[in-house]
């Protein structure tokens, strides 16, 4: 188990006031806020900050956590000495319960720390089970012709000695055709089970389309950058466009300048009122790397006169 | 392993949830609910016609998710609600912004 420098992961000194650790907590749990911040690790960082504000808000724990760690560095192989708890006294009140910690913080803070779990009350009467969430991450291909995604699910379970324990399930959920970033799937009875006779709750899943590597998706709506040879562009042309249900043709009109968004009509997310594909235009220009091109070029450059910069007035 | 394929229900615009679906769905409590809409940080699509009769309130699907990241706001930065219906209002924003910088964007 790693040693955890709690200090660094809230970013201050070893010295600061209680205030000043409470200041650069609020800072940090307001950036990496799952719900707020777009970065990959947004939820693991927000853990980190929260976990070690749990230990340094107390002033009792930061004592023990500061007389522990003065020999440790963050990184550093861990391993609590026997009795090192001696002589504190802790008075627990957490009422965070349900958190995950790290190992770090369970070795230390975890058992016998007063920050009794709330002892977890069996209430008799029949309550309906709680609802679930979870997200299920698929391909926009997926939202076309439809599909089988296999969702495992992690949720806490009390056993028979109390502890609470991570059970883990696998569900096959079929994923219909037409569904869009965002929504959601619910699956009746699928959530917690009942107390007494009462129904289990439901499980939403929450659709998120996997980014792609061509496609670009808006509600139903799907984008995407077409290269065009500039003969293509200049003359016109019939040319295949993919779609993720299969490529299709597309004619191009002639004089079509780079950046025009063509719409393909019912091409975007299938259902009973389409979405649209929308192809954005992109003049890619042949490389001049042989001969016979370099002629091409300078032929079109003595015989076109074209200016293309005649709107900027030079 | 489970082998059974499950078939969910799709909650599409047009599915309209009532404050008690919503309520079990988020595990909220209602008085909870109709202060968000009081705040103006969760609309009923029929607040106009029903006004304050909140067993009638109908709200869309995305309300889900609102009500949801609400209460996570609440509980980890501990933030009011003024706050929360300020916070809910930018994120939808800069949700609708990313979107459409990232369709314009050209690879």
């Amino acid at each position: 188990m790693d040693f955890k420098d709690y200090y660094e992961t809230l970013g201050v000194q070893k010295d600061v006031s209680q205030g000043e650790i409470k200041r650069a907590y609020k800072k940090l749990a307001r950036k990496y806020h799952p719900d707020v911040s777009k970065e990959a690790d947004a939820e693991i960082r927000f853990k980190a900050v929260g976990e070690a504000y749990q230990v340094l808000k107390d002033p009792e724990k930061r004592a023990a956590y500061d007389q522990l760690g003065s020999n440790y560095q963050a990184g550093q192989d861990f391993n609590p000495p026997p009795n090192w708890d001696a002589g504190f006294e802790f008075n627990g009140g957490d009422a965070t319960g349900g958190a995950d910690y790290s190992e770090f913080f369970e070795s230390i803070f975890g058992q016998g720390f007063g920050s009794a779990q709330g002892g977890h009350q069996q209430r008799s009467y029949n309550t309906r089970g709680e609802d679930h969430h979870a997200k299920v991450l698929i391909d926009l291909e997926d939202a076309y012709l439809g599909a089988t995604r296999s969702v495992t699910l992690q949720s806490p379970e009390i056993d028979s000695s109390g502890h609470v324990v991570n059970k883990q399930r696998t569900l096959n959920v079929k994923i219909p055709i037409g569904v869009k970033q965002g929504q959601h799937i619910r699956l009746n009875g699928q959530g917690s089970p009942g107390m007494g006779s009462a129904a289990a709750g439901d499980l939403y899943l929450i659709i998120e389309f996997k980014s792609h590597s061509i496609y670009r998706v808006d509600g139903k709506d799907i984008y995407l950058d077409l290269p065009l040879a500039p003969w293509e562009a200049a003359l016109g042309a019939s040319v295949k466009v993919p779609t993720p249900a299969g490529a299709v043709d597309m004619k191009i009109a002639a004089d079509t300048p780079s950046g025009r968004k063509l719409r393909l009509k019912g091409r975007g997310i299938p259902s009973k009122d389409p979405g649209d594909l929308y192809v954005i235009t992109q003049i890619t220009v042949p490389p001049a790397d042989s001969d016979a091109a370099k002629k091409l070029y300078q032929k079109m450059q003595a015989e076109l006169a074209y200016n293309p910069r005649s709107k900027l007035g030079v | 392993m489970n082998q059974k394929i499950l078939n969910g229900i799709l909650l599409d615009e047009k599915t309209e949830l009532t404050l008690v679906d919503l309520c079990c769905a988020c595990s909220s409590a209602e008085e909870w609910i109709v202060e968000l809409v009081e705040e103006g940080a969760l609309e009923p699509f029929n607040l106009h016609s029903i006004g304050k009769q909140h067993t009638q309130w109908l709200f869309s699907v995305d309300s889900l998710q609102k009500v949801r990241t609400a209460k996570r706001l609440q509980r980890d930065l501990n933030i009011n609600l003024a706050g929360i219906a300020l916070a809910l209002n930018l994120l939808e924003q800069i949700e609708t912004l990313e979107t459409k910088l990232r369709c314009l964007e050209i690879s």
